[in-house]
């Protein structure tokens, strides 16, 4: 099911919280929403939760729309809340039976999906426990099993890997990664890595407004502008190393990076890589290369330069 | 209505699973028997086989329960957020607040359940007017459906499960004493609007036997217009977040 986002907008009191937002997920699609703080984030995920009414604009989830017609739509949706807003007193495996008969889930089925559902989140051994004894990894877990417990087509997930040790952060990543092959997901996160790890798209919002939309690498590219790299050179004296590369035509500008180990940072006139001119350079002269590192353009790069005011 | 049901099935486990659900029918059994058979002018002095004086102590129990059962009902729910991930399930404001509302219901019904020991026993003392004690019980149960949506309405209103708590029982005491006083000091038309209001005649009517359906509809409607306000309490979310 494609989840359809057209012009939302959602003020709280005078602040608008979201701001005429538009974007589209498609099913088989991760669709990752990065964001500082108090940037919409959440505000956009629960508007298609159906949670809450909203200002304006119009949210569908396949063909129908969150609004008028959000009784038949909200079955197909699975969410978890960032809190982690649970039943405490409640054993795991009471709590999931609740949330399976709320989900419309035939009786007859009920205890064979609550215990496949056990397996896949891996609360095995936890599930006669009360929610609010498990440990925080735990409780994730139990949210994520309530939201998938139904089988929706589409997940909606405020942070699911906030609180987990990095063993379970792999797992779970593997766990969207292998649903979201069939279903249409949006997941929201802090670390940037994650969002590159599992997302097919990424999604940057500040000040409720889409800043960037587009793969990890597109992202990068648009970011980047000039070519950057790190190189060493050896054989001579470093200051004579540091002119012939400023006088190279290609090379807008050198820095050195470390001037004992012949350390320079090089960068371009343009998107172009000047390794050739340099490796020439060093020809000429009888110098040698010892490394020469094109510099990543990384995600948190990209992140500060478009969500710093 | 069966998403009402499960609701209120899942209230019902938490009561008894915490001992919160043991806790109150044992308070209420213990006040209500004090008062009942030990303490003042209890049954024994009356000198009739009577329980006027059990539905008097259960009138002003249910009083101060009743807003104690359903203070955390959504206050505590919207503190913790829970509510949240509820209403993104195929369940609506109204399913919620009606499944609260029958597990409170439910839970004051087996607390009354377990008086009817009570009515055994004086029955076996004496000659008991046998439709004055199921009237009685109706009348306790109309009560408390009122209060019940009053308390749901004041726990919509806040996070703060005191809050909701204080709040359900100034309401409360406008229906249980104060418009009756109201009424009392004014006249005319005010004077008998106001003793409309006034809950403990209409209560009084239905123990003393006489189950009149204006009796019925007054509690009836107070019980509705509590429950559609405490949905309005739950949609508070819309504007605020």
């Amino acid at each position: 099911m494609h989840i359809v986002v057209d012009q939302l907008t959602k003020t709280y009191g005078r602040q608008k919280a979201v701001d005429n937002i538009s974007f589209r997920v498609r099913p088989g699609e991760i669709l990752g929403f990065l964001g500082p703080n108090g940037a919409g984030k959440t505000t956009t995920m629960k508007a298609i939760t159906g949670l809450f009414s909203f200002d304006a604009g119009t949210i569908h989830i396949g063909d129908k729309s969150i609004t008028s017609q959000g009784d038949q739509v909200k079955r197909h949706i699975g969410y978890l809340p960032e809190d982690h807003a649970l039943y405490t007193e409640m054993p795991v495996i009471d709590y999931l039976k609740f949330i399976a008969e709320i989900e419309d889930i035939e009786p007859a089925r009920i205890s064979e999906r609550v215990g496949e559902i056990i397996q896949i989140t891996g609360l095995q051994d936890e599930k006669h426990k009360q929610i609010g004894e498990l440990s925080k990894g735990y409780q994730q877990r139990v949210g994520l099993a309530q939201a998938l417990i139904h089988d929706p087509e589409v997940l909606i997930l405020d942070e699911p890997t906030t609180g987990l040790d990095p063993n379970q952060i792999v797992e779970i990543r593997e766990l969207i990664k292998s649903i979201g092959r069939e279903k249409t997901v949006i997941l929201s996160s802090h670390i940037l890595a994650e969002v590159e790890a599992t997302c097919d798209r990424i999604m940057i919002i500040n000040n409720g407004q889409i800043v960037a939309d587009g793969t990890a690498k597109e992202l990068q590219d648009r970011a980047r502008g000039k070519y950057l790299m790190n190189v060493g050179i050896a054989g001579a004296d470093a200051d004579a190393v540091y002119n012939a590369l400023k006088n190279l035509p290609q090379v807008e500008m050198v820095d050195f990076a470390d001037k004992q180990q012949m350390l320079f940072e090089v960068r371009s006139v343009d998107q172009n890589s000047p390794a050739k001119e340099i490796f020439d350079m060093c020809v000429a002269h009888a110098w040698y290369i010892t490394r020469m590192t094109p510099q990543e353009t990384r995600l948190e790069d990209v992140f500060r330069q478009l969500t710093m005011n | 209505m069966k998403k009402s049901w499960i609701i209120a099935k899942r209230e019902l486990s938490v009561f008894f699973d915490s001992l919160i659900g043991y806790f109150i029918i044992v308070a209420f059994l213990g006040f209500t028997g004090f008062f009942t058979w030990l303490y003042g002018s209890d049954i024994f002095f009356v000198g009739q086989a009577s329980l006027d004086g059990f539905f008097n102590i259960a009138y002003w129990t249910l009083f101060f329960f009743i807003p104690a059962i359903t203070m955390r009902m959504l206050a505590e729910e919207k503190r913790s957020g829970t509510i949240e991930l509820l209403l993104t399930k195929p369940v609506t404001d109204w399913q919620v607040v009606m499944g609260k509302f029958l597990s409170t219901l439910i839970l004051i019904l087996i607390t009354l359940a377990l008086t009817l020991p009570y009515y055994v026993t004086i029955w076996s003392l004496g000659p008991i007017d046998h439709g004055v004690v199921w009237s009685g019980y109706l009348g306790l149960l109309l009560m408390s459906a009122a209060y019940i949506s009053i308390g749901l309405f004041a726990s919509s209103l806040t996070r703060n499960q005191l809050v909701a708590f204080l709040l359900a029982l100034l309401i409360g005491i406008f229906f249980h004493i104060i418009f009756e006083v109201l009424a009392q000091s004014t006249s005319g038309t005010l004077s008998d609007i106001l003793s409309y209001f006034n809950l403990s005649s209409h209560y009084d009517a239905i123990s003393r036997g006489v189950v009149d359906t204006k009796d019925l509809i007054y509690f009836l409607s107070i019980t509705f217009v509590g429950l559609v306000l405490s949905e309005f309490g739950l949609a508070q979310r819309n504007i605020i977040g």
